[in-house]
């Protein structure tokens, strides 16, 4: 049986790696999906493998630390497919190098305006079309690091942790509304993100691996499983919570 | 597609409410169950059910607090159905109502026998026949009581809050057998555990209904849900997580 049969959902980031997976995921369990992103050809490529799998896709270019965008971005789902039942706000960049005392300013305000502002403001414009619904799921994507502390990465730190908090700040808003909000923290996950970061310094793969209990990355369709689940009727009792999936890292 | 085809399931607690609903979540997911309780009545009853729904089940007759029943419990599994792949460690009993200094040392002992022994004994046992197989699946029944503290059952809180620290342990462990090991922890759910109290305190409904932000009190159901979820390949990534299922109670 589809999970999701009839719905609509959005996927921000959804250009590669955990966006691509969830957006494939949606749309396998019976969803109509939204790409948006700032990248053009990986969206387009996503919507073909969309597109292969029977499935039906639009893409909106978005950059979701502007309001304007993402505003207009909502209103491009709805006005295609009249609803908004899902949405993934999954859009983000990854961690830099550099500790808290050395790391600009500019590299700070760049991963906070899109890591945290962001997903904030995709909530604002879903959250606003879900209550004229009466009804919506949401999943922002956090991280393991929205949870402990990692070094040579203060700005992306802290905005997992911000997305942690505005994922419970929202549902406790929204409960009484028919919108749930919830977040996936991915341990490292095998993504673009993740394989360019390792290109400049492979001995980092050996480092993630070894950070997970279970002793491998987590695969994208892994955190895309969460996603379809903490989005479908299955959970219709889970909000604010902030599901890990993460070969047991923060367990220890 | 039934998401647990061909598995074998154990249920301790199977007899009512959340345990209940649970084996029979897995039974319609394509697993053969075995109910474990001590009341014999109730088991047969959700027996009855299992096959009404065309599933296949059998009762075993277990206290979890004795090692040499759990032991026992885990050996019929085998020797009926050859194997166990999912377990939901449910068993539990409710708190009393007297805070901590006028707690007896009785009512402690009960509590955390069959609420934290219980469980660490089902896992010795269980994990022991798991990595014969090369894997398995373990979710153990925690509750909002294991993230945040409660007024008037010190030894549920803590019992509670131990088997949430025992899901991290055992999981970290066994991070590389194939085993997962997860908790679900319920907000309060419509059981006849809860029946029972609110009979004794009619106030006590309103109480907590208003616990929950979103409104209401859970289901068996979604928590059975969850449970279903965490045992599935689509949490093959997953370890060590306490997954809330509380209509956001601990996010205030």
């Amino acid at each position: 049986m589809l999970r999701l049969d009839g719905k609509i959902g959005l996927v921000t980031g959804g250009s590669s790696g955990i966006g691509r997976a969830t957006a494939l995921a949606f749309v396998r369990e019976g969803a109509k999906v939204v790409i948006a992103d700032i990248l053009v050809e990986g969206s387009e490529e996503t919507i073909k493998m969309v597109e292969k799998a029977g499935g039906q896709a639009i893409f909106v270019k978005a950059d979701v630390s502007r309001s304007d965008e993402v505003e207009a971005m909502v209103k491009k789902a709805v006005e295609v497919y009249g609803r908004l039942d899902c949405a993934f706000n999954n859009a983000g960049l990854g961690p830099g190098r550099s500790r808290t005392a050395d790391f600009t300013e500019e590299e700070w305000d760049r991963v906070i305006s899109i890591n945290l502002k962001g997903v904030w403001l995709c909530l604002k414009y879903e959250i606003q079309q879900m209550r004229k619904q009466g009804a919506g799921a949401i999943v922002n994507t956090a991280s393991v690091v929205g949870l402990v502390g990692f070094q040579g990465a203060p700005a992306y730190v802290a905005s997992k942790h911000g997305v942690v908090g505005l994922t419970k700040a929202a549902a406790l808003e929204y409960a009484t509304s028919g919108v749930r909000i919830n977040a996936v923290c991915p341990g490292v996950t095998s993504t673009p993100m993740i394989e360019d970061i390792v290109a400049a310094r492979p001995k980092m793969a050996e480092f993630y691996r070894t950070l997970h209990p279970m002793g491998r990355l987590a695969r994208p369709e892994e955190i895309a499983e969460a996603v379809v689940w903490l989005c479908s009727d299955a959970a219709s009792f889970v909000t604010g919570h902030s599901l890990v999936v993460d070969g047991g890292l923060v367990a220890q | 597609m039934q998401r647990l085809d061909g598995k074998i399931a154990l249920v301790t607690g199977g007899s009512s409410g959340i345990g209940r609903a649970a084996a029979l979540a897995f039974a319609r997911e394509g697993a053969k169950v075995v109910v474990v309780d001590i009341l014999v009545e109730g088991s047969e009853e959700t027996i009855k059910m299992i096959r009404g729904v065309g599933g296949e089940a059998i009762f075993v007759k277990a206290d979890v607090s004795r090692s040499d029943e759990v032991e026992a419990m885990v050996s019929r599994t085998v020797e009926v159905y050859g194997r166990l792949d999912c377990a939901f460690n449910n068993a539990g009993i409710g708190g009393g109502r007297a805070p901590t200094a006028k707690t007896t040392e009785e009512e402690w002992d009960r509590i955390i026998n069959i609420n934290l022994k219980g469980v660490w004994l089902c896992l010795k046992f269980e994990i022991q026949q798991m990595l014969k197989q090369g894997g398995g699946a373990i979710v153990n029944t925690s509750s909002v009581a294991g993230v945040v503290g409660f007024q008037g059952t010190p030894a549920y809180v803590a019992s509670k809050h131990g088997v949430i620290g025992l899901t991290k342990a055992a999981a970290l462990e066994y991070a590389t057998s194939g085993i997962r090991v997860n908790a679900v922890c319920p907000g309060v759910i419509r059981t006849p555990m809860i029946d029972r109290i609110v009979k004794a305190r009619p106030e006590m409904k309103e109480v907590y209904r208003t616990m929950h932000p979103i409104g209401r009190l859970g289901e068996a159901e979604e928590i059975a849900e969850a449970v279903v979820w965490l045992c599935s390949d689509a949490a093959s990534f997953v370890t060590g997580h306490s997954m809330l299922v509380d209509g956001g109670l601990t996010v205030q």
